[in-house]
């Protein structure tokens, strides 16, 4: 009997998402294993759960604000330099946590080892996410909307608060999730500022009391508060995706500012990414040059950045390569078992980086032993780069998936077929005419990959092989020790590097120009991060 | 000889039953239509075949090789079936010349180009070989499409409703061309179309399909004239059912008396074509112009006859009855009708 491979694809998906979730699911056994172990660290489980809420307060009505009323400000005002300094806003968004911590922490800014410290650098670092989801939300909006509001007796300023706003709801909602999730995933900023959260606290459970059971159940503990975001933000998004279907091409005509208005318009932007992004560039370059001058570089540094840009490559093939094989396989198989499994294979990027990493070092471990009992190769996995590796597949996949996935539904199945009846087998309809078709998906996704990777912190932290430090860790150990100077270059780099996304985006839309097309693609890039973090329906 | 058989072919999706009971021969170089109303199953058949859908039950037996039946099932790559879709499916990234020449990637590379080269020329159009498809029109596409489905010399080229993403204005010139390019390569091909037109007008035969059935196999002019059953009269042209009652070689109706194709007796329906009336205008006529449809070389006349019913009759456009007029419409000289259900 022949077969025409349906099963074999539907298998090799599967499988795939099974070793990416499995570990994930197999967190809350951690209570069953070895319950009441969390009892012994009494006091970290009441002390996080206080930080927590006061970071999820705090960032949440930062960024709920400043996203907010930056987006308003570039939607429905008009002032001179508003088409470029819409795009220098999504800047921070290449700024990691820890690096402007340790701008802050270098320069002594008075009371930022404290909670409001905290919530401050997470606002102005993660605004963005609010920002360009409002942004894309205001500018679906069509002027008739807000024309009938006027027509009915509103202000201008009226009208906007309460059917510009309203509308935008969902989307702002959803931003502030994003920002939230990011500011409970975080490690490096809360550990070097002092505030004790959950993702601090497993680390020290970890490595200072050893107890891989107690950080599970702080892990899985996080988790669910991560999911509850999620949910609610599902919740808050609703039905958002029908205010998208506003007439596109009709936009609201923003008002013209002039005067004082305009000139703070233009100014209140550029201070405030002067203070994220500019300033501890040019700190940060400083330093630097005055580390190299007076050696006060790490040693290894140049064995870190060789490991972070060989981890960033290396993950930038695999993870791309792994998402083509599930989103193939869903594809080919057209098995709703294989759709669920890709789906499910996607979980991961909604997880903080510390969680993912005590979730694989269990099975990990388990099959070590089994290879150790039979071939005495001691810690091949969890002591090795694999484990790592591993640890950034489940966490990035989501990242590439989406790309590659976004792709793919563009592709109509009709060219499969085409190919398959001139002859083409599975893996030929793939090599022939899906990659050479979704090259440009495959670009994005290798760049996220590859960027994320750059400045992953805590899974980087908790599973590296002795002596495997990478910039990130080196930017992180330095400030630890307050030696800023010999934290800067590594940073730099990360900043950089970082930077090559959020450049491509703002190319990509200088490029066409025009006022709307500018906006769809805000849209496109806001339904991205969207995607990044939504656990699929 | 045979070329394509099917027997028993029958594909369920859940409660939905595409296809019922399919069996159809296909001998070789002959251009068969299979003609159905939209959801009658007959893209589900054309997939079957080609490998895309499986059978539930049921054979496919293509150029003397079971591709499909039980415990058997060859992927479309190796059925030596070339597919011609209804948007085409170009590979965009491709040029015209290396669309054509993907499905010879097994053949040895000296044979590759000049079968490229004389497929191009088979459909014209050995000068757009370096053209991508986006560059073409939607008639070039579409020979394109065709030549990249016969590069191959498959046993067999399906074409699914191939011109109905093409401008009416284009469509009659190129399915004249197709059929050209067809015969010319002495291609054996199955054509899906809804259009009844475009089958009574390229096909050798036809096959019509109701429900997931095949009701009627035949030649256009047979279908045409000889239909099955009351609902392939209705569905191939336009029909008048009339009831009436038999006397061996005739049956009379209330229009008239008309010859019977097989003799037979009692009450019966009978199909009459509208080109089987005539008419003359007449004041104390039994008819009443209520509708006039020009058509440029004919006219199409809706009747209320004075019975109560409504009579289609088709004439030659030289002479033209005006809506309100009566008439008097009767039988045409040769008018010979099948008996229907």
């Amino acid at each position: 009997m022949k077969s025409d491979g349906i099963d074999a694809w539907a298998i090799l998906t599967v499988l795939c998402a099974a070793a990416v979730a499995a570990p994930l699911i197999g967190l809350p056994l951690s209570f069953a294993v070895a319950p009441g172990r969390l009892s012994e660290f009494s006091r970290l489980v009441p002390e996080a759960i206080g930080a927590t809420a006061v970071l999820v307060a705090g960032v949440g009505a930062g960024t709920l604000l400043l996203g907010t009323a930056l987006a308003a400000l570039v939607s429905f005002c008009d002032f001179p330099g508003r088409g470029w300094i819409e795009w220098v806003l999504v800047l921070p968004l290449a700024m990691p946590g820890y690096v402007f911590t340790l701008f802050a922490l270098g320069l002594d800014v008075p009371g930022i080892r404290s909670s409001l410290g905290a919530v401050c650098v997470f606002t102005l670092v993660l605004y963005p996410y609010v920002y360009l989801l409002a942004r894309a939300a205001f500018l679906a909006q069509s002027r008739t909307l807000l024309e009938a509001a006027r027509g009915l007796g509103l202000s201008r300023r009226a009208a906007i608060a309460r059917v510009g706003l309203p509308l935008a709801r969902p989307a702002i909602l959803g931003g502030v999730a994003l920002a939230l999730m990011e500011a409970l995933a975080d490690f490096g900023t809360v550990n070097l500022l002092g505030v004790q959260t959950f993702t601090d606290a497993i680390y020290k459970v970890w490595f200072i009391a050893f107890d891989r059971d107690a950080a599970m159940q702080l892990a899985t503990l996080l988790v669910s508060v991560t999911l509850t975001l999620l949910v609610l933000e599902r919740l808050a998004r609703g039905r958002a995706r029908y205010h998208q279907l506003a007439a596109r091409g009709d936009l609201a005509p923003p008002v013209r500012l002039r005067g004082v208005a305009a000139t703070g318009a233009v100014l209140a932007p550029l201070a405030l990414v002067g203070l994220v992004v500019i300033a501890p560039l040019a700190q940060l370059a400083v330093w630097s040059i005055e580390s190299i001058r007076d050696g006060l570089l790490a040693p290894e540094f140049a064995t870190a950045a060789r490991n972070s840009v060989l981890l960033a490559a290396m993950s930038a093939v695999l993870v791309p390569l792994a998402a083509i094989l599930l989103a193939y396989g869903a594809r080919a198989s057209r098995s709703r078992l294989a759709a669920g499994a890709a789906r499910t294979a996607t979980i991961g990027y909604g997880l903080p980086g510390s969680v993912v990493a005590v979730a694989v070092i269990v099975p990990l471990g388990w099959i070590e032993r089994r290879i150790d009992a039979v071939a005495g190769t001691g810690l091949l996995l969890t002591g090795t780069v694999i484990g790592l590796f591993y640890a950034y597949l489940v966490r990035f996949l989501a990242l590439a998936w989406g790309a590659v996935e976004a792709s793919f539904t563009r592709i109509p199945r009709q060219l499969d077929e085409a190919a398959r009846g001139l002859g083409a087998d599975r893996l030929e309809v793939l090599a022939r005419v899906h990659v050479p078709l979704m090259r440009a998906g495959l670009v994005t996704a290798a760049l996220l990959v590859f960027v994320e990777v750059m400045k992953e912190l805590p899974a980087t932290l908790l599973l590296r092989p002795l002596g495997g430090d990478t910039l990130a860790i080196a930017v992180w150990q330095a400030t630890t020790e307050s030696l800023f100077r010999t934290a800067a270059l590594p940073a730099l780099l990360i900043v950089l590097v970082g930077l090559l996304p959020v450049a491509a985006m703002i190319r990509l839309s200088g490029r066409r120009g025009a006022e709307l097309e500018a906006a769809q693609t805000a849209g496109a890039w806001a339904e991205e991060l969207e995607e990044r973090r939504v656990v699929p329906a | 000889m045979t070329e394509v058989r099917l027997e028993g072919v029958s594909k369920s999706f859940g409660a939905l039953h595409a296809v019922r009971e399919v069996t159809l021969e296909i001998d070789q170089g002959e251009l068969m239509a299979v003609l159905g109303p939209s959801g009658c199953g007959k893209t589900t058949l054309l997939r079957t075949i080609a490998g895309f859908e499986r059978p539930d039950t049921g054979s496919v037996v293509v150029a003397g090789r079971e591709v499909a039946g039980p415990g058997r099932f060859v992927p479309p790559e190796r059925r030596r079936i070339g597919m011609v879709f209804q948007d085409y499916a170009l590979f965009p990234h491709l040029t015209v010349k290396a669309n054509v020449a993907f499905g010879l990637a097994a053949r040895p590379r000296d044979e590759r180009e000049p079968l490229t080269r004389r497929t191009l020329e088979l459909v014209g159009l050995q000068h757009k070989a370096d053209r991508y498809p986006h560059e073409l029109s939607g008639g070039e596409r579409q020979r394109v499409a065709l030549a990249r489905a016969m590069a191959p010399e498959p046993a067999l080229v399906l074409l699914d409703e191939p011109f109905s993403s093409l401008d009416a204005s284009l469509r009659a010139g190129l399915r004249r061309e197709v059929e050209l390019i067809l015969r010319d390569a002495e291609a054996t091909a199955l054509l899906v179309t809804h259009d009844q037109e475009e089958a009574l007008s390229l096909a050798d035969r036809l096959a019509v399909m109701r429900e997931g059935r095949i009701v009627q196999v035949g030649a256009p002019e047979e279908v045409y004239v000889r239909p099955a059953s009351r609902w392939a009269a209705q569905f191939v042209g336009e029909v008048n059912v009339l009831a009436g009652v038999a006397h061996g070689t005739g049956v009379e109706t209330e229009l008239g008396v008309f010859d019977l194709r097989a003799p037979a007796s009692g009450s019966v329906h009978v199909a009459v074509r509208p080109e089987q009336l005539e008419l003359r205008a007449d004041h104390d006529g039994n008819a009443e112009v209520v509708a006039r449809e020009f058509r440029g070389h004919d006219v199409l006349y809706r009747l209320r006859h004075e019975a109560g019913r409504v009579v289609l009759v088709q004439l030659p456009s030289l002479e033209l009855h005006e809506v309100g007029e009566r008439v008097f419409v009767r039988p045409a000289a040769s008018a010979v009708t099948t008996l229907v259900d």
